[in-house]
This record gives C-alpha cells, sequence and structure tokens, in this order.
C-alpha cells in the first residue's frame, strides 16, 4: 500500500490573458499566465509538507487545486489512490470536500460578521447533510470547538467575530474546517496576520490535530521560518516549478539549489550576525518576473548567481540529490542519485 | 555599532538645524511619555505609561512587542500624529532638545518630514493613487522646503535612483510599481527633505523575504551613507536583530527591557524578553525549541496592578502582583523593569527613571554581570 495521501502528477495551471479586441481581429497568439507550470508533488500521509515561494511562485495555486477550487490545464490528481483530476460539480465534489479542506490567512474576511460562531461552524454540516438538525449538530459543532482549543465551548457558540481576538477567529476558522472530521487540511498562510506568540500557539494547535485525529496538512507559507519549525518536508516553489524538495533539515540546512539557499540566507533570524564574514547573505537583485513571461532553460538563471550557458538554454529536472532531496539545478547532476537514502523522519513534534 | 560622531553628522546637514536646537543635545530624548486614549462611554485607556529612552545620531533602534503594547502609539506620539481620540498626556519629546510636546500643529510642521519622517507598513494606502510617485516625491521639497518647482523634481529623481528605482519610473502611478517598489517610493518620500530620523512602522512586513532583505539592506546602506537615525517599529525581532543597534521591548504601554541588541537577544533578562524571543520561529536554531506565551496582554482599561506581564509570567513573586518594578540599568548598558532585579542586585548600576536616564557616564564595564545573572 502506498502512503502517498495526495499525488500530484505533472500539474499544470495556465490561466489565459485576454486579449484586447485588436490582438482577437489580429488572430494574435493568446498569452497565458503559467500559474503553475508542470509540478510532481506527493503529501504523505500524516505529515505536514510545506509549500514555500514568494507572491506569484504558484503555491496558493498548487494548493486551490488540490481542494479543487481551481481547474487544472494539465496533469493529473490523485488522492488516496482515486484519480480526481476529472472530478467536478457541486454534487459530485461533496463527498470530497468532507476529506479535503482549506484555512485561508485572514480570519477577518473568512468570517461572516453577522454569523455567530455555531452558525459558521454548523454551516458545512447543513451544506453537507451531515447530522440531524438539532443537538446532534450542536454536539459536532461544540466537539469540534473543543478541538480547536476554544473551550469552553458553549461560551463561544453563540459570540461574532467581532468579540474574539484574532487567534480566537483563526481557531473559529480551524472548527469550521475540523467539523467536517477532513483527512487532509489545506493551510493557506494560516497564522501570518497574527502576533508571535498567538501564532506559536496555533502550529501547536495543528501538531496536536496531528497527533489526536492523524490530519496530514499542505502548510502554504512565504516565511521559510514557519516552515522550519513546523514541517516533515518542504517543496519551494517559483515561478510556477518546484525548485527544491526535500526532509526540512535537509532543505534549511544544506540546500542545494541557489535559489533556496538564497532564501535561506536571507531569511532573517534572531540570533544576529557576528563578527567578520557573520554577513553571507544572498540579496539577489531584481524581482521575480511574472508568470506571463517565464525566462527560457532554468527560470532562475536571469537571477541567479551561479547561471553558466547550460541554464540559459535547457530546464534543469528535479535531480535526486541523495536523503529524500531533490533539486532542479544544473549544478546538482549526478552528484548523488547513488548516495543511501536513510529513512525520512516524519512524526515527533518539533513544537516541544 | 557604527555610530558616528554627532557633530560630523549634523555637520553634513544640508539643511540648517532647528533655531532652536540646544548644542549638545542628543538627537532625541523622551522621558516619562505617557499616552491617553479617551474611549467612547468609558474611563480614557493609557496605551504609553512612562516611556524613556534616547536615540543618537545615526544610531538604530528597534521597538518591538505584541500587538496592543504601544509601539506604534509611542512612535506616532514622537511626531504629534495621534488619532483625534488620544493625546499626550504627560513628558517630553526633545529633538536636538527641543521639546515637541507643547508644539502648536503649525508649529510642529518645521520638524515633520523636514526632521522626523516616517514610512508606514501598506505603501498602498499611503501613497496618492492618482499622482505620480516622481510628483509625489517631489511635493514636500516644494512645500516644505520652498524649493522651487524644476529643483524638486530633480531631486525626486535623485532620491529615486537613490532607492533603486529607475529615473524613467518617476512618471508611474502607484498601482503601476511593485509592492517592493512602492515601498522604495515611500522611503524616497521620507528622504526627501533630508530628514534627521526615519521611523519606519513595520516597513517590510507586507513583502516577500527577498524584498524584504533587499529593502533592509537599502536602509542599511542609507543609514551608513546619509548618517540617517532609525527608529523601526516590528513584530518581526528577526528583522530587529538584523538592522539595529538597540532594541526596546515594550509590554502593556511600559518598557520592559532596553539594551544593545546583542546582549539583549543573546541573554535577555525581562522574562517577556526571554519568551518573546524562544516563541519566535528561528531559522538558524534547533527546530524542537518552539516555545509560547500563555495568555495574551492584559486590556489596558484596567491593567492588572503591579507588574504588567505578572499574570503571564513563570517567574512571577508575590512582589509582581503589589508592585511595579523599579528600572534598574546594568553597566552593559541593558535596563530591566523586573522584581527579578530589584536595585542593588549584582551588576546593576543605576535604578530609577531619572538615574537610568540615559548619560553612559556611571556605566563602567568592569561591572558586567555573568550571563549567570539572567532569570
Amino acid at each position: 500500500m502506498s502512503d502517498d495521501l495526495v499525488r500530484l502528477e505533472g500539474l499544470e495551471v495556465h490561466f489565459p490573458i485576454r486579449g484586447s479586441l485588436t490582438d482577437v481581429l489580429l488572430r494574435r497568439k493568446q498569452g497565458v499566465v503559467r500559474a503553475v507550470d508542470g509540478i510532481d508533488l506527493t503529501i504523505r500521509r500524516g505529515e505536514i509538507l510545506a509549500l514555500v515561494g514568494e507572491s506569484g511562485s504558484g503555491k496558493t495555486t498548487t494548493g486551490r487545486v488540490v481542494v479543487k477550487l481551481t481547474r487544472q490545464t494539465g496533469g493529473r490528481v490523485v488522492v488516496d489512490g482515486q484519480d480526481v483530476t476529472d472530478l467536478w460539480g457541486t454534487g459530485r465534489l461533496r463527498p470530497y470536500r468532507r476529506r479535503v479542506q482549506l484555512i485561508f490567512q485572514d480570519p477577518y474576511e473568512t468570517l461572516n460578521p453577522k454569523h455567530t460562531v455555531a452558525e459558521f461552524v454548523s454551516e458545512p454540516l447543513e451544506v453537507q447533510g451531515i447530522g440531524t438538525p438539532g443537538e446532534d449538530r450542536r454536539r459536532r459543532v461544540l466537539d469540534a470547538l473543543d478541538a480547536a482549543g476554544l473551550r469552553p465551548p458553549e461560551d463561544f457558540a453563540a459570540r461574532y467575530p467581532h468579540e474574539l481576538s484574532g487567534g480566537q477567529r483563526q481557531r473559529v476558522v480551524i472548527a469550521g474546517a475540523l467539523v467536517m472530521n477532513p483527512e487532509i487540511i489545506v493551510a493557506d498562510e494560516p497564522v501570518s496576520m497574527l502576533d508571535v506568540s498567538i501564532r506559536t500557539e496555533l502550529l501547536r494547535l495543528m501538531l496536536d490535530l496531528r497527533r489526536d485525529r492523524g490530519l496530514t496538512y499542505l502548510f502554504i507559507t512565504h516565511d521559510l521560518s514557519l516552515a522550519w519549525v513546523l514541517a516533515d518536508r518542504i517543496a519551494v516553489m517559483y515561478l510556477g516549478k518546484i525548485m527544491e524538495l526535500g526532509p526540512a533539515e535537509a532543505v534549511i540546512r544544506s540546500p542545494r539549489n541557489p535559489y533556496t539557499r538564497a532564501l535561506v540566507s536571507v531569511s532573517p533570524s534572531t540570533d544576529p550576525p557576528e563578527g567578520e564574514g557573520a554577513d553571507e547573505r544572498t540579496i539577489l537583485v531584481g524581482e521575480t518576473p511574472d508568470a506571463a513571461h517565464v525566462p527560457a532553460g532554468c527560470r532562475f538563471h536571469p537571477r541567479c548567481p551561479v547561471a553558466f550557458d547550460r541554464c540559459r538554454s535547457a530546464e534543469p529536472p528535479l535531480f535526486d540529490v541523495g536523503g529524500g532531496q531533490r533539486a532542479a539545478c544544473w549544478l546538482v547532476e549526478g552528484a548523488s542519485a547513488a548516495a543511501p537514502q536513510p529513512p525520512i523522519a516524519t512524526g515527533g513534534d518539533p513544537v516541544a | 555599532m557604527t555610530v558616528q560622531d554627532a557633530a560630523t553628522l549634523r555637520a553634513r546637514r544640508q539643511w540648517p538645524m532647528p533655531k532652536q536646537a540646544v548644542p549638545g543635545a542628543p538627537l532625541l530624548e523622551v522621558e516619562d511619555l505617557s499616552v491617553r486614549f479617551r474611549m467612547p462611554g468609558g474611563p480614557s485607556v493609557k496605551a504609553v505609561d512612562g516611556v524613556s529612552f534616547r536615540l543618537e545620531d545615526g544610531e538604530a533602534m528597534g521597538l518591538a512587542g505584541e500587538s496592543g503594547c504601544g509601539k506604534t502609539t509611542t512612535a506616532l506620539s514622537l511626531v504629534r500624529l495621534l488619532p483625534a481620540n488620544g493625546r499626550i498626556s504627560s513628558g517630553s519629546v526633545r529633538l536636538f532638545g527641543i521639546d515637541l510636546v507643547p508644539k502648536t500643529e503649525r508649529q510642529m510642521a518645521r520638524y515633520r518630514w523636514r526632521e522626523i519622517s516616517m514610512v508606514f507598513q501598506g505603501a498602498m494606502n499611503a501613497l496618492n493613487p492618482v499622482k505620480r510617485v516622481g510628483d509625489q516625491i517631489a511635493e514636500p521639497i516644494e512645500i516644505r522646503l520652498g524649493q522651487p518647482r524644476g529643483a524638486a523634481q530633480k531631486r525626486a529623481a535623485e532620491l529615486l535612483d537613490l532607492v533603486g528605482i529607475p529615473e524613467k519610473r518617476a512618471s508611474a502611478y502607484p498601482h503601476e510599481l511593485s509592492g517592493g517598489m512602492r515601498q522604495r517610493a515611500m522611503i524616497a518620500m521620507a528622504l526627501a527633505c533630508d530628514p534627521a530620523l526615519v521611523i519606519g512602522d513595520e516597513p517590510t512586513t507586507a513583502l516577500d523575504v527577498m524584498v524584504q532583505a533587499q529593502i533592509l539592506a537599502l536602509l542599511e546602506r542609507l543609514r551608513r551613507d546619509l548618517g540617517l537615525s532609525l527608529m523601526l517599529i516590528t513584530h518581526d525581532l528577526s528583522v530587529i536583530a538584523e538592522t539595529c543597534d538597540r532594541v526596546m521591548i515594550m509590554y502593556a504601554g511600559r518598557v520592559a527591557e532596553e539594551g544593545p541588541v546583542r546582549r539583549l537577544f543573546s541573554a535577555p533578562r525581562h522574562p517577556y524578553t526571554a519568551k518573546l524571543l524562544s516563541s519566535f520561529p528561528n531559522i538558524r536554531a534547533d527546530r524542537r525549541t518552539l516555545d509560547t506565551i500563555p495568555g495574551s496582554p492584559p486590556d489596558l482599561r484596567k491593567p492588572p496592578p503591579g507588574c504588567r506581564f505578572a499574570p503571564r509570567c513563570a517567574h512571577a513573586m508575590p512582589v509582581c502582583t503589589e508592585e511595579a518594578p523599579t528600572e534598574v540599568r546594568f553597566a552593559d548598558g541593558v535596563r530591566v523593569a523586573c522584581h527579578l532585579f530589584p536595585p542593588g542586585a549584582q551588576g546593576v548600576v543605576a535604578s530609577g527613571v531619572a538615574a537610568s536616564g540615559i548619560g553612559g557616564g556611571l556605566v563602567r564595564a568592569a561591572a558586567l554581570p555573568s550571563a549567570g545573572g539572567r532569570p
């Protein structure tokens, strides 16, 4: 049996750019934004996979494909051995939506200010027709609130969003996902808006829920430090492609792709740089190109400090560099596919 | 620390010092500052409560703490830009020795932009969407400094170049620029009148990590080249660690701890500082060390008695809920307000607000406390 819960194969999401009338009349070729441009990614059962990238990298689009809010233009999506690529339509998706839930970044936008906490959390139950109205649904709602750490749940059920703090709101959003008893949670920057102290409490909650309910997470973030403390594995995206993938320890401590290396080097830390030559930051010049104009060859080459001729003409695949780590860079070609591959340590809570 | 001699830096000013400047006074000296907010149908709230600090020419200071700890309010009161229901209830804000608190709105105009300018978090909201960025940068030069239009435009182009925006982008509207470019334009605008102090309120919070690194490197370069002083307000301790000389940690409107960044971050004395640091995800530390601070900051309408952090503090003693701690100063330049460090404790060189003020004269390196002195 396979431990791969979600498998994305050659996933592609291209958004057409609507041309002007003259473009259409002159039959100019229509442009596309290549938000996700052919990625292979698996999420293992019970793991936390962090998808890290800057804005425009395609990380959010990838997450939206997994929860089936965005239609892919190519590739396959396989969940628990079942091909769900062509599973669409509200009715047909209903069972899928129970299994895969999404948590957004902004708890202020997600919650309807006119609905109580209980109304928000019970809405998916009503939509899905789960349980019976009345006491049964109420119990499910209270259980979800309790699981999300809103205790005592009875106190929170009748409250409105404005009566809650930012951290509590995000817990309500989490309760709204938990009430469906999902297997997979796609969390898109779930703690980015929150204060440090609240942030760690929520990260801890996510870990507790994984332990207690066997949840699997796709954790989408721009913050490498968050991925570092939370994830089992990290995938780094740039302009619609995965640049590097592997166990968190390997990706952060020995990144093999120059882009990952630059990101790690500029991720600020509370250990200030000390002494001479302590500052080895690689600050990339310029900005990420837009996904409508993806550079030829390796898409990172125009900003890469170590690019050479081949990078300009050919796009590197993800090379296996051993230890479950893979990097898309010509420099690691043939590096160590033969190296012994230690078992990947998952489980165990990083937030001790 | 590369703080240059104040006299050298002041000699490099493009525009004259304010006439009332007191010779030899530090750049900024805030003493016992308190700010109150009127609340609808209730007692007023003291959002900032007796805050003192000092900033030298060319120095960068970070201001950190959880949301609602008073860091933005402190900064806004320096330029007297508090919301309508807020007012400075006591204390002084002396810039070059000139107290800004009693100044009228009209008199303040001399100091805003020209001496102290601000860079805000949301550049999109701070820039005028229907004006070209070049014109927006030229505007304060024309209005505040009374420069002719042509000269102002020329200076604006120079400033854009300085912050790394190609000159031809001067005619762009804010929506035509990327987030990083907009933030650069904001910085150019803040520099327009050659201020002595730039206050950045979460200037990089909404930016991607690589763009953040570019902006922080830019600020560092400007500080070095122009001799700017910087006050950086952010909840992101790592940004402070990488850019500031000193850091002030605030909690519930009061100063918890203040001192050189490296001292504070490598050996925090105040339990709040220690908790903030250990709950901050740190990419260069072990991954299994993330901590949490139980509870949340107090409601300032009814702050807890004694030390305001006591209800959340693992080291709280009976005295902590009875009396507010006295601020003490250590030989290494750190000052702390915590009962774990009473006046006269090992390594403490001075206590009380007046003495902790600031002048480094009584600090002797010989009295450096050992690392064991931390909680």
